[in-house]
């Protein structure tokens, strides 16, 4: 039986790799703020073949508790063989650049936590000589831009997290996986236009299930992302900015107070 | 937010407001003045039954939850918003299949219910709406009833085939069919009259559960030819790895519109009629390539270009039913319009459960014409006549053009209908037919 534990189990990206596993026999422990939600998610594994699905509610920017939790997922599974870190909330960058609170609160949400728990996860999978960590980050933490800096900021810095933890964990059959997927049309982006690159929770989902099988450490996804974002970060520094000038990427944000957290 | 939700006959591309519904907690917005609410599925509509051009579209596509299934009784509990071939890809494996099948597998349970579709078995299984035993609808006064055969069962009746209009369906009971095999057993063969596709159609049903017949619209002087099909699921040891191919290829948006013409579909119509030798042709199929051929493009829809195209669905009574479909092939011939794709399926006896549900004892024919404006919207004004005069109806799902007087002679049980539309919904359609 394989025993996975998912942090932010009800964000779309979350649910979508979920249920690419209920084929096999396997094991849930889920995790999420709100109960309402992961019971929905818990009655969706099942119907669609999960052996087991617990679900704790507990909020995982509360850091305090961060030990706990690991504590009692690992309990309850009897180790983990998969992780993944899935929680996380857009910013309202608007918001934000006038509120030092806002954007530490925003950093607790998407960085912080996510350092927290991914460093009592490894420990475990270090403990047990195997299984796979895998966090989603961002495409946004690659280069900070005006439209998004305090969520890019927070990505940024869990992608150098993971990287490190990677190459800590090289060697001891521990796989750590930084996921860092483009434009998502999930319910944390609800707000946004949809253009031509944007892609569906399910493709992202595919790719994760795909990175994991073939122990990947860094993943884009789709793949494009991968050479979008090298030409975004080779790009000279006042070109950047001509390019995205600061009014027009602050438009896609400035009307709706995003408040929508992934999970 | 405003986004492009169009219908799949892409005659009416129209920026609505959308909200999305993300969970099944979630209440339904507050209501603004003289702005309606409709359901939005997957878009598969061909018409503006799922458009809501002045009021708000509620995106449904994040109802894809499953929330139980019990194999002892054969129920499926799901949100309104999972998708057919999310269903297929996660029970063929298990053994299951959806009891009735559109054409195309991307439609979701609460479009499916709405329009009551029909599939290749109906003279066996009746429409989607016969096999739906409870559903959780929506109101906008707040309440969430479960309706059933026994529970505000008018509600329930009402909203089987009832276009979305009385209140969001939030989930349903639905009963799978066991399957042996994700496989089909497939037979087909070339028909060169209606009355022998009638002959055909009726010694089939007996030993099939699926019979359809694809239909040559194009050639002039060879209308009433075709294939006829007729396949059961494959029994015998248990071969479920029929996993569906998803993966289809897509085209781009903005083809150019003169792909489809006359002289493409005579050619494709022909080929596709010789290519077939004489006699049956037995074959086994996965359910993927037998039930969702065109599902392999994912928007096939695109080839008609920029201005879409229409497709016309009658059903006409069975008395009289051979004389009136050639009476509409002979309109259709005269028209010198070629239908690319015409599909042609006896109805059996079992009865609708919904109010307004199309399917009927009787003989449908479902058209393709791309959008070629007036010339094409003159051929269906005559063609309502045709199918009112024999008691008949046309398809609302399919439908993006029939006016108020035909609509009441196809459905003159829409005045009791009407009491159950929640006075919140409406639909382009809605206003259409009714405004």
């Amino acid at each position: 039986m394989k025993k996975i534990l998912i942090i932010g189990a009800s964000s779309a990206i979350a649910q979508a790799t979920a249920r690419l596993y209920c084929a096999e026999d396997v094991h849930f422990y889920l995790i999420g703020r709100s109960r309402r939600r992961l019971k929905i998610v818990q009655e969706d594994l099942m119907a669609r073949g999960a052996g087991k699905v617990e679900i704790d509610p507990t909020d995982p920017v509360r850091l305090a508790d961060n030990q706990g939790v690991v504590s009692r997922a690992v309990q309850v599974l009897d180790g983990v063989d998969l992780a993944l870190i899935a929680h996380g909330e857009l910013s309202d960058q608007k918001a934000c650049e006038t509120s030092a609170e806002k954007t530490i609160r925003s950093l607790n949400i998407n960085a912080i936590s996510v350092i927290s728990l991914a460093t009592l996860i490894a420990n475990h999978l270090e403990e047990r000589g195997e299984g796979t960590l895998v966090v989603i980050s961002s495409v946004a933490g690659d280069r900070g831009r005006a439209s998004n800096y305090v969520y890019g900021a927070a990505k940024s810095c869990v992608s150098t997290f993971m990287e490190g933890l990677s190459h800590r964990l090289f060697r001891t059959g521990v796989s750590v996986i930084t996921v860092k997927p483009g434009f998502v049309d999930t319910p944390m982006t609800e707000q946004f236009e949809k253009g031509l690159l944007w892609t569906q929770p399910e493709i992202v989902a595919e790719g994760i299930k795909k990175a994991i099988e073939k122990r990947k450490s860094t993943v884009y996804l789709p793949w494009y992302w991968r050479w979008i974002m090298q030409v975004i970060q080779l790009m000279p520094d006042p070109l950047f900015k001509r390019i995205f000038p600061v009014s027009e990427v602050g438009k896609d944000q400035s009307e709706s107070h995003v408040e929508q957290r992934a999970e | 937010m405003k986004s492009n939700y169009s219908s799949w006959g892409l005659t009416g591309q129209k920026s609505q407001k959308v909200q999305k519904i993300k969970w099944r907690t979630d209440k339904l917005p507050e209501l603004r003045a003289g702005l309606s609410l409709l359901a939005y599925g997957n878009g598969r509509s061909y018409g503006d039954s799922c458009l809501n051009k002045e009021g708000i579209t509620l995106d449904t596509r994040s109802l894809d939850h499953l929330i139980d299934f019990d194999p002892k009784t054969h129920i499926l509990r799901c949100e309104a918003g999972v998708l057919i071939a999310e269903i297929l890809s996660n029970f063929v494996p298990r053994g299951w299949f959806v009891p009735v099948t559109p054409g195309t597998k991307f439609v979701t349970v609460g479009g499916a219910i709405a329009n009551d579709v029909h599939g290749k078995n109906h003279h066996r299984r009746g429409s989607f709406g016969n096999h739906v035993l409870r559903l959780a609808l929506r109101r906008s006064n707040g309440k969430t009833l479960v309706c059933s055969r026994t529970q505000h069962a008018d509600l329930f009746y009402a909203t089987i085939g009832g276009l979305g209009l009385t209140g969001l369906i939030v989930w349903a009971d639905i009963l799978l069919m066991p399957i042996d095999s994700g496989d089909m057993q497939v037979e087909t063969c070339r028909f060169e009259t209606l009355e022998q596709f009638f002959d055909l159609s009726r010694e089939s049903e007996w030993k099939y559960e699926y019979t359809v017949a694809w239909l040559d619209c194009a050639t002039k002087k060879q209308m009433g030819r075709g294939i006829f099909m007729r396949a059961n699921h494959c029994t015998g040891p248990a071969r479920l790895t029929g996993k569906g191919t998803d993966k289809g290829t897509s085209l781009p948006s903005g083809l150019p519109g003169f792909l489809i013409n006359n002289i493409t579909s005579k050619a494709f119509n022909a080929l596709y009629y010789h290519l077939h030798p004489e006699g049956f042709v037995e074959k086994r199929q996965s359910y993927d390539t037998f039930f969702y051929p065109l599902d392999r493009i994912r928007n096939w829809n695109r080839l008609y270009g920029r201005k879409g195209f229409f497709q016309y669905q009658c059903v006409v009574p069975m008395e009289g039913g051979f004389r009136n479909i050639e009476t509409i092939l002979d309109e259709v011939a005269r028209s010198g319009i070629a239908s690319p794709l015409a599909v042609l399926k006896v109805f059996g006896e079992i009865a609708s459960k919904g109010m307004m549900s199309f399917p009927r004892q009787g003989i449908t024919l479902a058209m393709d014409f791309p959008n070629a404006g007036a010339s094409v919207l003159n051929l269906f004004n005559r063609l309502d006549d045709i199918v009112a005069d024999a008691g008949g109806a046309v398809y609302p799902a399919k439908d993006a053009r029939m006016d108020k007087e035909h609509f009441r002679k196809f459905f003159p049980q829409v005045d009791t209908f009407k009491h159950y539309v929640d006075p919140a919904f409406s639909s382009s359609f809605w206003r259409r037919v009714m405004g």
